[in-house]
């Protein structure tokens, strides 16, 4: 499980999160919800210990990230797979390179790691892209390059960052059956940074909602689709005013 | 305020940057300490570094030496004609190139080279979170990329020096013979003349403190890239800028202590 507890993170003047609490439960796929710019990815970023909280705990299984050692935040970042927003792969290694990287890493034989690399690239459709370098692939292979990378590891958690933002509503379907798959085929609890409504409530076991620094509604998605607060309705709705109220 | 109280604020803010800076240090220590213990991080990467960084700056370093050698010969005639027996052309000309203008102009521009070469790079990956992505897959950004960066210019840039000077007295003596009154002889006879070992040696550790210094500040500068195409940018020139100056102080520090 993982725990947000009264989290604050300023950057210079701008305040991120203002006392944040939120509970991801285990085993489910929660997305967190907002308007750009309203803190999502730096609350994801706190998961990992890319980003330490200016007051408050982030708790992974009980461990306070930020508080962990160095070699104890190397472990926990083993059990993590992180899907960059725009993918970050490493532009100087091949696709297949990228996914070997972090399973390099874990010291696993060399045949395991080549089982795991085609295993990962067929999930997600990119079998015959293992020698292609980054640039030669296009945004949603990228992504799902990305995705494959974070899958190989086998992780407890996985988090993505905007999966959807910028594809089309082809791929966009197809990258939200693929996060349902490597739920269902890894049994990984997953946090989804997202405002493509539309892939949220189809992915979406609980969704919560960013605004102001802290969560303004978490539930489910009929509870969030139901919801009467101004806010939230306006922003699953599209509506302006009410969002940025 | 009295004049007591003030000196004991100016004291207890000197105090306190002293400490800031002493912690700093430890902790950039440890940090150096526990990158260069993951030694299965960079190790992979050490060789390709070593041709990146090294082997393909070697145009420019030995483009360099060619015109330095040139111009000594030159300028050793303008200012000993008449005073100074000429075979001191080919004193100065390997004195220098050995000792000071063969590691400090190869320094030079290796510095615009590597060290721009290294902060764009890394900049480029800070702000397209190939670095997160790396700490993300359990790596320590400093092994994997700032260490066998370090490690290969400090490894090859004695060695680009060393062919430098080699070309920078060839092109030296061969002005000489061709251009001055003064013969292959002659010209052995003055290099001869005050060579010492420490001439070769001096040059070739200043060079090597050069690299690490040029390529530790492009990957520090790169890492703290912030702002897109622009921050590049910017990390860029300022590894080029600072790397100069590191150079020139390197050099006035190692003519301190070592000569």
């Amino acid at each position: 499980m993982i725990r947000f507890e009264a989290v604050e993170k300023r950057f210079g003047r701008n305040e991120v999160l203002r006392g944040l609490d939120l509970e991801v439960p285990a085993g489910q796929t929660t997305v967190i919800i907002g308007r750009s710019g309203s803190g999502k990815s730096v609350l994801l970023k706190h998961i990992v210990g890319l980003l330490k909280p200016d007051r408050g705990r982030v708790l992974v299984d009980g461990l306070a990230v930020h508080e962990l050692a160095p070699d104890e935040l190397t472990r926990l970042r083993g059990r993590i797979g992180y899907v960059f927003q725009f993918a970050a792969l490493l532009d100087s290694l091949t696709v297949g390179d990228n996914v070997r990287l972090g399973l390099r890493r874990r010291g696993l034989p060399e045949d395991e790691i080549e089982a795991r690399v085609q295993g990962c690239l067929e999930l997600v459709g990119l079998a015959g892209q293992v020698e292609r370098l980054p640039a030669e692939l296009s945004g949603g292979m990228r992504k799902r390059a990305g995705i494959a990378r974070a899958l190989a590891l086998r992780p407890d958690y996985i988090l993505f960052d905007e999966p959807t933002t910028g594809l089309d509503p082809v791929t966009t379907a197809s990258m939200d059956a693929l996060m349902l798959q490597s739920r269902r085929q890894f049994g990984a609890t997953c946090v989804i940074v997202s405002h493509d409504m539309a892939s949220v409530f189809a992915v979406a076991d609980r969704i919560a909602m960013l605004h102001d620094g802290r969560i303004r509604q978490a539930g489910t998605p009929e509870q969030i689709r139901e919801s009467d607060d101004a806010v939230v309705r306006g922003f699953i709705e599209g509506r302006a005013e009410e969002a940025a109220a | 305020m009295t004049p007591q109280a003030t000196r004991m604020m100016g004291m207890g803010a000197v105090g306190h940057a002293l400490g800031a800076a002493i912690t700093a240090t430890g902790r950039a220590t440890l940090g150096a300490a526990r990158a260069l213990r993951d030694s299965s991080a960079w190790t992979p990467h050490l060789l390709p570094q070593m041709r990146r960084l090294g082997a393909d700056s070697v145009p420019i370093a030995l483009f360099l030496a060619v015109f330095t050698g040139i111009v000594l010969a030159l300028l050793a005639d303008y200012i000993f004609t008449g005073a100074v027996p000429m075979y001191f052309v080919g004193t100065l000309v390997t004195k220098a190139v050995m000792m000071e203008l063969g590691p400090v102009l190869t320094g030079m521009a290796l510095a615009g080279r590597v060290g721009a070469n290294v902060a764009a790079e890394l900049g480029t990956m800070r702000v397209t979170e190939q670095v997160d992505a790396l700490e993300t897959l359990s790596y320590n950004p400093y092994s994997y990329l700032v260490v066998p960066r370090v490690l290969a210019a400090t490894l090859m840039f004695p060695l680009i020096t060393a062919l430098a000077v080699a070309l920078g007295v060839v092109a030296g003596w061969l002005t000489a013979v061709n251009t001055l009154d003064l013969t292959s002889l002659e010209f052995v006879k003055g290099a001869q003349l005050f060579y010492r070992a420490k001439d070769v040696w001096y040059g070739l550790v200043k060079a090597a403190s050069f690299g690490g210094a040029v390529a530790l500040i492009g990957a520090l500068i790169g890492l703290r890239t912030r702002g897109g195409a622009q921050g590049v940018g910017r990390a860029a020139t300022r590894a080029v800028v600072f790397g100069c100056m590191a150079i020139l102080v390197l050099d006035a520090f190692w003519a301190v202590v070592l000569l």
